[in-house]
């Protein structure tokens, strides 16, 4: 509401896009408790910024016309529920915890390996057959394929049921014409009461409706070593670290003191990027279809330009095998930042030195909160329109997404965090982590998720987001000036959605 | 550049070819290591699981190679056995189609006098750098339109149409195929077809080897076009499997899996390649080309 | 052969049918929309709105020179190319010329085989395995490191001229044994008499080289070279998987088809379409200018033999 009030304050100019943010409904605590906890001066400054005449508000799209079905899906159709995906993540959910999974007759088990084993075909217990269609994610490709095959649904008999979408494009596919509204499904508001609110933001389209769930939700946390921390803060308890992290300022204090001791305080340029773009008072792209960047961007590029010169970083990016080596016995990096499903699955992988083995800095990570909430990944499901399958989808849906009982056997079965408050809440009143030194992890997830605040989401955040970062790695390296990697970016957006404006 | 480069013939003192033999080893063995590291690397990499992997690389092998290669070979989603059979296929069909209609062609340009002759031939150069992706979107869109989508067709009929093969037995023919003998078989009263098929296709037999295995090679490593175009899980390729793997899980990638997957694929190239060196070599032995 | 090719022509056009045939039905007609595709403003909004096709004549042209480095990516296109091929003809030229010396009596059958090798690995996975190999921790670094006494690793991906250097080193390695195959084919062609002949006139190595092998296998250089350019000049996979799809670096070793590729991911068909027939016609260029250089020299040679036979 926060956002609604300081949009209508600046501008009449988008009276009519206005109404479409009726779905930030929560995010005012949540701004007021992160400006508790430090960015006060970032929420000023933005206000202030938007005050002073980029009085256009952000590009809400309206949602598409939906397109008439011309064609039947055929007998094959109608017994099979078609998936579109880019990774075996839903489909291991879906066989291990989908109580309608016939894992018998789809020759469902766990081998020896602990790998998973599925038979030719895979089936639900009514007799209907389950089709992945997977697609890597390699150079746009599970996108350009979705689009080719959602474009020939309604004219196809043979219908795709459901795809699943991540929070960086979400609303592409949220606003555009190929989705099913999830109440068309007969999913009903008190079915979905006790998901995490940003969750169901990152999928409401233009006219209020939700159109896809998800089972997780990714809250992200500082994750650090608590032998550095002894070491240089002297403590290594986390309520006591997290003062030391609480803010930007204090974040940077402890940097420098982290450089002293001959650590660094992140391991490469992206560490804190989701930190900063999680909490921006405008979304990448305007009314006027205009690219711009946040202050609060900007503030990333000074503050990891500084680390780079400062040597408070080691220069490297995400994912590269350095930011990996990192985060394992050799490194010299105090924190990663990193949300649920990175410090579960990713950073135990790293942190051991024998895949399995709980040795290495197995036991030796901590986490707290960290100087501002972010979320980080996700995968939402939905309901492709023209589904033949509808009451198979409403039933994976609310299975997977919406039922207690499910999400919290997935979240004690693989420490996966899921989406529903009142089961996480119920778990983190006594939960250990053994991999984090028994630290009670999801009692800071709990804490930390009902801030994140999605209002600002847009549907060009994936080709901003990915441009920002290449463009300002070559700025932190110095091979090019700010200004000149801000062209870059522009020039990279530009590339990607030639409807956008960019300066020139 | 002069003193180690050399061709048969000149005499000299055997001391001499000694030394130069050495020389000649040790440079090659080099190179030859230099060659086969990517391999040694990627099967270690193939012995180790994944977390070992993205610790780094080291000469150390692990124990993992049967647990990663029954990880890649199990797993339904993947069909990693079927992908193989899928690119055998297509690179066994294209690298055929690929050399005997460029050869056909080549020899028709060579040998017949007509009247399209010379506008054929430079025309078939000036399209002959034209990259693929050039015509990538529109390929896709007509394959499309065809309904030839997730089909092996749009994938290997293509190949008759190849002029850069077209060009090398061009060449190939020029310093090679000398037209007496040509009218030599039409003497004997062979038909036209009969002396390509029975006569000329022996007397190229290194060309084509040469070009079966480029042919072959490129085909098998494709992933720009097959990935455009294939969906089904039955119909996919390797490279498209292997791009799946790498991806398929965002939280923890199977780098074990991901190495198997590529070893297991270059496997069957690597037979292929040894069974037509073999094919190269006694090619030459048997002197198609003699004046 | 000449009163007789009334009668033989017809077989030029049957044997060349299938090629003709094909090539206009999978690659014309694809490169003909492309080309009608570039007088247009033609993409999608998010995948899903369509915007035009209009007519837009050069637009897509004038946006294209404008808007990017064309002539940077054309350059670096160039210089990725060169910094393989030069080692490369180098190398194969002299171990070509190693394995067909009678003289040396090389076992080579292990060496042919394994120099080939590297080719059947995918741009990909030799990307992902140099990008390991040359890593702040990887293997090239420890040796690096405790030659050097450095303290910190060297950032091959960081610098302009490594990440160049990587790519063409694998390029290369790709590429080498490769035309070594193909010149030894060459040389293995020629016909031995010329070079006992050569030898009785007291030709030395050297001489026998530059004057026999080298002209005679001209035709085979020449297609290296093309091949070779066509090569560089679609060069993509592997600057696209080290540079992380090209960006790296202020675009320093981003080529044409990458930049390309841009245009293609975004399904942006009005620009991609400009792009295409640029490259077309560059393409179209260089090999003409080639063509005339090989028709130059095969002319020159026809008539040597001709001269020389009877």
């Amino acid at each position: 509401m926060a956002q609604l009030k300081k949009i209508l304050a600046g501008t009449f100019a988008v009276m009519m896009t206005a109404a479409v943010f009726a779905g930030c409904g929560d995010s005012s605590s949540s701004k007021s408790d992160t400006s508790k906890s430090g960015d006060s001066a970032a929420a000023a400054t933005s206000e202030g910024g938007e005050g002073g005449g980029d009085s256009v508000g952000d590009y809400k799209p309206a949602k598409a016309e939906r397109i008439t079905q011309t064609a039947e899906g055929s007998e094959d159709s109608k017994n099979t529920i078609k998936i579109c995906t880019w990774n075996d993540e839903f489909k291991s959910r879906l066989r291990n915890f989908y109580p309608n999974y016939d894992a018998e007759k789809s020759g469902f088990k766990i081998n020896a390996e602990g790998k998973e084993e599925v038979g030719e075909t895979e089936y639900l217990k009514n007799g209907k057959k389950i089709v992945w269609v997977t697609t890597a994610n390699e150079n746009n490709a599970y996108q350009n394929k979705l689009d080719e095959d959602l474009k020939a649904q309604a004219g196809s008999d043979d219908k795709i049921d459901m795809f699943l979408i991540e929070a960086d494009y979400a609303l592409k596919y949220v606003n555009g014409p190929y989705v099913k509204p999830v109440k068309e499904l007969g999913i009903t508001d008190d079915d979905i009461k006790d998901q995490y609110k940003y969750t169901q933001e990152v999928v409401t389209d233009a006219n209020g409706d939700l159109e896809g769930v998800t089972w997780q939700a990714t809250p992200g946390l500082f994750a650090y070593r608590a032998d550095i921390a002894k070491e240089v803060l002297g403590t290594d308890d986390p309520a006591e670290v997290q003062k030391s992290l609480a803010n930007w300022d204090e974040f940077n204090k402890t940097a420098a003191k982290m450089k002293e001791k001959g650590y660094f305080m992140l391991s490469g340029y992206d560490d804190s990027y989701r930190t900063f773009s999680n909490n921006v008072s405008k979304a990448w792209v305007n009314a006027n279809l205009e690219v711009t960047v946040d202050d609060n961007l900007m503030k990333w590029v000074d503050q990891t330009k500084e680390y780079s010169e400062k040597g408070y970083n080691n220069g490297t990016s995400l994912w590269d095998d350095q930011w990996k080596a990192d985060q394992g016995t050799k490194g010299k990096v105090f924190g990663f930042f990193y949300s649920t499903w990175g410090i579960n699955f990713t950073l135990v992988e790293q942190a051991e030195d024998h895949a399995g083995k709980k040795d290495g800095l197995y036991g030796q990570y901590r986490v707290c909160e960290g100087p501002q909430a972010y979320f980080w990944g996700g995968t939402w499901i939905c309901a492709a329109d023209g589904t033949d399958n509808e009451e198979d989808v409403k039933d994976i849906m609310k299975y997977m997404a919406c039922d207690k009982d499910t999400l919290l056997k997935i979240t004690k079965d693989t420490q996966d965090y899921t989406n529903n408050q009142p089961a996480m809440e119920e778990l983190a009143k006594d939960f250990k982590s053994e991999f984090l030194g028994g630290q009670n992890h999801i009692a800071l997830f709990v804490a930390a998720a009902p801030k994140i605040d999605c209002s600002k989401l847009g549907p060009y955040d994936q080709a901003c987001n990915e441009s920002f970062q290449k463009a300002f790695k070559d700025y932190f390296l110095g091979k090019v000036s700010k200004d000149e990697a801000l062209k870059n970016f522009y020039t990279y957006v530009k590339e990607k959605h030639s409807e956008l404006k960019v300066p020139s | 550049m002069a003193a180690p480069i050399d061709a048969v013939g000149a005499k000299s003192n055997s001391q001499q070819i000694l030394v130069r033999r050495i020389v000649c080893y040790v440079v090659l063995t080099l190179f030859a290591i230099l060659s086969l590291f990517p391999f040694v690397m990627l099967i270690i990499n193939m012995t180790k699981p994944s977390g070992d992997i993205q610790k780094g690389f080291s000469l150390v092998p692990g124990g993992f190679l049967w647990k990663n290669f029954k990880t890649v070979i199990n797993n339904s989603d993947w069909k990693m056995l079927n992908s193989l059979k899928n690119s055998l296929i297509i690179s066994g069909l294209t690298a055929f189609l690929s050399t005997y209609f460029s050869a056909l062609t080549a020899y028709a340009i060579h040998v017949y006098d007509f009247k399209l002759r010379k506008p054929m031939f430079t025309f078939i150069l000036m399209i002959m750098m034209v990259p693929t992706q050039v015509s990538a979107l529109g390929f896709v869109k007509l394959m499309r339109s065809f309904g030839l989508l997730d089909s092996f067709i749009p994938l290997i009929v293509p190949a008759i149409a190849a002029p850069a093969t077209f060009f090398f037995m061009k060449q190939y023919m020029e310093s090679s195929l000398p037209l007496d003998i040509v009218e030599a078989a039409r003497i004997d009263g062979s038909g036209e077809f009969r002396t390509f098929n029975s006569l000329i296709l022996p007397i190229l037999k290194p060309a084509i080897a040469v070009q079966a295995i480029f042919t072959f090679v490129s085909s098998w490593n494709n992933y720009f076009i097959p990935a455009l175009l294939l969906s089904d899980k039955n119909k996919r390729t390797l490279p498209i499997v292997i791009a799946i793997i790498r991806s398929a899980d965002y939280a923890k990638f199977d780098m074990g899996a991901v190495y198997m997957a590529i070893g297991v694929s270059i496997i069957p190239v690597a037979i292929v390649y040894l069974i037509l060196s073999k094919f190269i070599i006694r090619g030459i032995a048997l002197g198609a080309v003699k004046g | 052969m000449r009163r007789k090719s009334i009668s033989y022509a017809k077989w030029g056009y049957i044997f060349t049918a299938p090629f003709f045939i094909a090539f206009f039905v999978f690659n014309l007609i694809p490169l003909v929309s492309t080309m009608y595709n570039s007088f247009f403003e033609n993409y999608l909004v998010l995948g899903t709105t369509q915007v035009g096709p209009n007519w837009v004549g050069l637009k897509n042209y004038s946006d294209l020179f404008a808007g990017a480095d064309l002539g940077k990516f054309f350059l670096n296109t160039l210089i990725l190319q060169m910094l393989g091929f030069i080692p490369q003809i180098f190398f194969s030229l002299l171990f070509a010329s190693w394995f067909t010396d009678l003289r040396l009596k090389l076992k080579t059958g292990a060496y042919k085989i394994i120099f080939y090798m590297p080719n059947v690995i995918m741009a990909a996975a030799m990307g992902m395995l140099f990008f390991t190999l040359f890593s702040q921790s990887g293997p090239i670094n420890s040796v690096y490191q405790s030659i050097t006494g450095a303290e910190s690793p060297y950032m091959f991906f960081d610098h302009v001229w490594t990440t160049r250097g990587i790519i063409s080193l694998i390029n290369f390695l790709m590429w080498y044994g490769n035309t070594t195959i193909m010149l030894m084919a060459a040389i293995n062609g020629i016909d031995p008499s010329l070079y006992e002949s050569a030898q009785i006139d007291g030709a030395n190595p050297t001489q026998t080289f530059w004057k026999i092998t080298i002209p005679l296998i001209r035709p085979i250089l020449v297609y290296v070279l093309i091949t070779s350019l066509i090569g560089g000049l679609q060069m993509f996979d592997v600057p696209q998987i080290v540079t992380n799809g090209g960006d790296a670096l202020d675009r320093s070793s981003m080529t044409i088809v990458m930049y390309l590729n841009k245009h293609l991911y975004s399904k942006n068909y009005g620009m991609a379409g400009a792009l295409s027939v640029l490259l077309f016609i560059v393409a179209g260029i260089l090999s003409m200018l080639i063509f005339m250089l090989n028709r130059d020299s095969t002319a020159t040679k026809k008539k040597k033999r001709k001269g020389g036979k009877k």
